[in-house]
């Protein structure tokens, strides 16, 4: 095709950009440092997949995705309006509820897009109901795992990957929300190392993994240290923001702690602040908390912190409690945002997770039973994120969240002081 | 020989038709005989819902769970056929006799409860018409023979001579017509006469005619659409039912007119049982040199029309989907990078119209430009097919100048102590009795066909759960808004149904509801949630009756259903 290198001017959110006629809007605005999110995205496909939808941007008023707009003379185009943002926030946040995404167990996690485009937006605060669904792991592919999990039907694999003769290896099955990739194993078996590996390397997630070496640069996590986007001036200048030091003097607060199912990893995470920690009982007193081995509450308490979610009825009790007697309550971890780890169970039914535990267990015998007696808790159906149970006010992500995080958080809520999360300490894993 | 793709349907339906299902065997011998992957194929048949991988009954009955079906006596009815069959519903009974399925609107609103058996239409169904037809079955009678005979009910249509659709039709005489006119002169007139497409889009006819017409390509198609799926609409049954020559002479004058060589009727699963008289039509025309002929009177034109029956998708109503789905593949949306006058069946130039405005556009031919533009209003010239149906006296089809009012309409129909009425279907519009000044054109209520009438009494939020239910199930799962934003808005629904809701529920509806439309591919999305978004601005005391005040606790948790599972376990042990 004879492309006609005609320049034009468009305007993306108020600033002119020249361009070739006809190039696409994500790419322009990429060259001139606006960055416009998406997940199924390629630019030498066309037309583009168009089915993630994160791209969403405004033009003359109607909404379209991004990757569908081609550079005309006089186009404007609206990208970042707090709208748009808030939308695109939204959609990525759908895609986090509506799969599981264990991040801490992801052998994508620091290289995953969908997750750097959590942490780019500052996904904190879980909007959507977690909807853990019952998907499967797929071994039987010749050089790929399907971790089914953590799909999101983005379509790359399979409007992507060939083997030599041309043939597709990956097709959508079944509809709406029960659509799922499934693999050709006679033609995946077809691919060279090379293809197989590249099929990982375009999945935006961690759902095709190669069996041989699915970590090639075992300690590489591309967006850990920079953003995504990290070619947009603009972005770079929010993080750049100074940062607020310290607090204004004031009566000590009470503050309590609890770990539910959790690993306690989120409480070891406090007691790295280190010195942080001395000018913190400065200002505060802890209540109950395994701080202190106060058991129950003897005050109420301004700000409660919980660790891990839900997964027993004790865990409940525990949580509804804090409730009651806290000002302020702060999911503080993963475990505690999504049920994490502990709701690797979520998506099988009670029975076979207890029957593994207890009954299958390499130790277990014929006398083994599913423990059970009235001083022991009682498991719940799932694991449940603690907004489910009560209402949450703050939401601290990470697995566990980095001490300096947890002290900020903190600090802010005791002085309402303002403060920003250099990139590097937003994590969800 | 390799079969090409776009047979891929038809030829999966021959395979599901001789067995009832399509086995492991058929996915095989039908991927080989295509040339595909058996992935692939499974990719497709498992898109369409009325495609089944497992036994599903010597006789398979869909019953349709539309919301009309639902206030109708639908549960009686469902129960009657799971006592009398045996099988629950999803399944079959023991004997692999009897599947029973559960499946969204069948075109048949104006009689339900309603229900297919063997792509057989029952209709007006009771637990006792269920216990007859279900002894007949057993006792050897077939379907076709039990079935009811769908008698079409004009209940109204412009007095005097003015009606366009609903008038004698004489076979031959728009074919006759057409002599008189160049292909640029059918164009002009369509265009003169402000036709606008009346599947619900109002794009204006005669220039997407001449869109076509003046696409570059020797080969070009006139595609129908009779994917007739919007809940509560069967105005496009009524046309094929009552008069398949006006549409067939209306596809010869739009094919003759872009000079497109070939034309196919998509035609919903759901009304397999105008098939035959279709396809018999069809060969009337071709014996009498209308249709596969030259015709010499019109320098030799030569045109043919075949019919794909589709296989059970919503989504495939929607123009881009239903190509693909013609083309033999998942009925996906397409991005709108081209118009299908450009690009669309098989890549080559193609007009999707609507049954309703294929017949129009014969009529037009028929009638004279004049005529038809007298009626209606200036902006939405013409008349309307509305399909009438829910609670009011006389159910049926209503033909309507544009610019009706809609206290007119109710009063006509006999609606009985109107509370809501949903206009165009769940994708439309929802509005109360007082909006009864509200007018029926492309200025106001832009109607598609479907109109349902609920009376006062009815729960604003079964109507709502089966719509966003409805939504959910026949999202096509391409992107993501729709595919993860519906089943979110439905869990908010479902919440506020058990009384758990609280104002902020509410509030996140409003904004959710907004995500899915602005950011969702295709119409369906962008659509889905406009009658919950306008149930919440104008009926917001229901809404306030259902909440329950905020506080810091999750209402929804149960402790006890959550421990349920555990107590089993533990106690059994």
């Amino acid at each position: 095709m004879k492309h006609s290198r005609k320049e034009v001017t468009i305007v993306v959110d108020g600033k002119k950009m020249v361009c070739p006629e006809g190039e696409s809007l994500l790419k322009v605005a990429q060259a001139n440092g606006v960055f416009i999110p998406a997940l199924c995205y390629f630019d030498h496909v066309d037309p583009p997949l168009g089915t993630c939808r994160v791209c969403t941007v405004k033009v003359k008023g109607k909404y379209t995705a991004g990757c569908q707009v081609k550079a005309q003379e006089g186009l404007e185009v609206e990208v970042m309006s707090p709208e748009l943002l808030d939308h695109r926030k939204a959609v990525v946040e759908m895609l986090f509820t509506e799969g599981n995404h264990i991040c801490p167990l992801c052998e994508k996690s620091g290289k995953c897009v969908l997750q750097a485009l959590g942490y780019e937006m500052g996904m904190d605060t879980p909007r959507f109901t977690f909807t853990f669904p019952g998907r499967e792991i797929d071994y039987k592919p010749k050089h790929i795992i399907m971790e089914h999990h953590r799909c999101i039907q983005c379509k790359r694999c399979v409007e992507e990957v060939f083997t030599d003769d041309g043939k597709p290896v990956f097709y959508f099955q079944q509809r709406g929300k029960e659509t799922v990739v499934a693999v050709d194993y006679e033609q995946e078996a077809r691919l060279t190392y090379e293809q197989a590996h590249r099929a990982m390397e375009i999945c935006p997630v961690g759902t095709i993994l190669l069996k041989e070496d699915t970590i090639d640069t075992p300690g590489y996590r591309k967006y850990d240290k920079m953003p995504i986007s990290a070619v947009s001036p603009a972005v770079e200048a929010t993080l750049a923001a100074p940062r607020t030091e310290s607090a204004p003097e004031v009566k000590k607060k009470t503050v309590a702690t609890v770990s539910l199912a959790g690993c306690f990893g989120c409480h070891m995470s406090m007691l790295d602040m280190d010195l942080n920690l001395l000018d913190l009982i400065q200002l505060v007193t802890f209540n109950r908390s395994p701080f202190t081995d106060i058991k129950q509450f003897t005050t109420r308490c301004d700000i409660g912190l919980i660790e891990g979610g839900c997964c027993s009825d004790e865990n409940v009790e525990v949580l509804r409690k804090f409730r009651e007697n806290c000002e302020i309550l702060v999911s503080v971890g993963a475990c505690a945002i999504n049920g994490n780890l502990p709701a690797l169970r979520n998506w099988m039914p009670l029975e076979q997770t207890m029957e593994e535990a207890y009954l299958q267990s390499a130790t277990s015998d014929e006398t083994a039973v599913i423990p059970h007696h009235e001083d022991l808790p009682k498991i719940l159906d799932k694991v449940y994120p603690c907004h489910e149970v009560v209402k949450i006010d703050y939401f601290i992500p990470g697995c566990p969240p980095g001490a300096d995080h947890i002290y900020k958080v903190v600090q802010n809520l005791l002085f309402g002081t303002k403060f920003n999360v250099p990139y590097e300490e937003f994590k969800y894993d | 020989m390799q079969k090409e793709r776009m047979y891929l349907l038809d030829h999966l339906w021959d395979c599901q038709n001789a067995r009832g299902y399509l086995s492991d065997e058929d996915v095989v011998q039908v991927s080989s005989a295509f040339g595909l992957s058996p992935v692939d194929v499974e990719g497709v048949i498992s898109f369409y819902h009325f495609f089944q991988r497992k036994p599903a009954g010597k006789y398979t009955i869909y019953l349709n769970n539309s919301i009309l079906s639902r206030f109708h006596g639908f549960e009686e009815v469902k129960a009657a056929f799971e006592r009398e069959t045996g099988a629950l519903t999803g399944s079959t009974d023991q004997t692999g006799t009897f599947g029973l399925f559960e499946t969204s609107c069948i075109g048949l609103s104006d009689r339900e409860p309603a229900a297919l058996i063997n792509f057989q239409p029952f209709t007006n169904l009771t637990p006792e018409k269920v216990h007859y037809i279900i002894q007949e079955l057993k006792s050897g009678t077939a379907p076709a023979a039990l079935a009811d005979a769908i008698e079409e009910q004009v209940q109204y249509k412009p007095e005097g001579d003015k009606a366009i659709l609903f008038r004698e039709f004489e076979p031959g005489i728009v074919l006759n017509r057409l002599r008189d006119f160049s292909p640029d002169q059918v164009i002009a007139q369509i265009k003169e006469s402000g036709l606008s497409g009346r599947g619900g889009a109002f794009f204006p006819t005669g220039l997407k005619w001449e869109l076509c017409r003046k696409a570059k390509g020797r080969k070009k198609y006139i595609v129908c659409n009779a994917d007739e799926g919007e809940p509560g609409t069967f105005k496009d049954r009524a046309l094929l039912n009552l008069m398949p020559q006006l549409l067939l002479e209306g596809m010869i004058v739009a094919g003759y007119a872009v000079g497109a060589q070939e034309g196919i009727i998509y035609l919903r699963a759901e009304y397999t049982w105008l098939l035959p008289k279709l396809n018999e039509e069809l060969k009337i025309y071709r014996k009498k040199g209308f249709l596969r002929h030259r015709i010499p009177e019109l320098n030799n034109y030569k045109f043919d029309i075949r019919v794909q029956l589709g296989a059970g998708a919503y989504i495939c109503g929607e123009e881009t989907s239903l190509l693909e789905s013609l083309e033999g593949k998942r009925g996906e949306p397409r991005l709108k990078t081209f118009f299908p006058t450009e690009k669309g069946f098989l890549g080559k130039p193609t007009v999707v119209n609507n049954v309703e405005t294929l017949c129009a556009a014969a009529r037009i031919l028929e009638l004279g430009v004049e005529r038809f533009e007298k009626l209606g209003t200036p902006s939405s010239t013409g008349t309307k097919l509305l399909s009438i149906a829910g609670d009011c006296k006389r159910p049926g089809l209503y033909e309507i100048e544009w610019g009706m009012r809609v206290g007119e309409l109710l009063e006509m129909c006999g609606a009985e102590n109107p509370g809501f009425i949903q206009m165009s279907g769940p994708s439309g519009e929802l509005i109360s009795a007082e909006e009864k000044d509200r007018v029926i054109s492309c200025d106001d209520i832009r109607c598609g066909g479907s109109v349902m009438i609920f009376h006062a009494g009815r729960d604003l939020f079964t109507i709502l759960y089966n719509f966003s239910a409805f939504f959910t199930h026949e999202s096509c799962g391409l992107c993501t808004p729709c595919r993860a934003g519906n089943p979110q808005l439905l869990h908010l629904l479902e919440k506020v149904i058990r009384g758990q809701a609280t104002a902020g529920d509410v509030s996140k509806m409003q904004q959710w509801s907004a995500i899915v439309k602005h950011n969702s591919r295709c119409g369906l999305g962008q659509t889905a949630p406009n009658t919950l978004e306008q149930a919440i601005h104008k009926f917001p005391q229901l809404f306030q009756d259902r909440l329950v005040q905020e506080d810091r606790f999750n209402q929804e948790f149960d402790l006890e259903k959550a421990l349920r599972n555990y107590n089993q376990l533990t106690h059994e042990a």
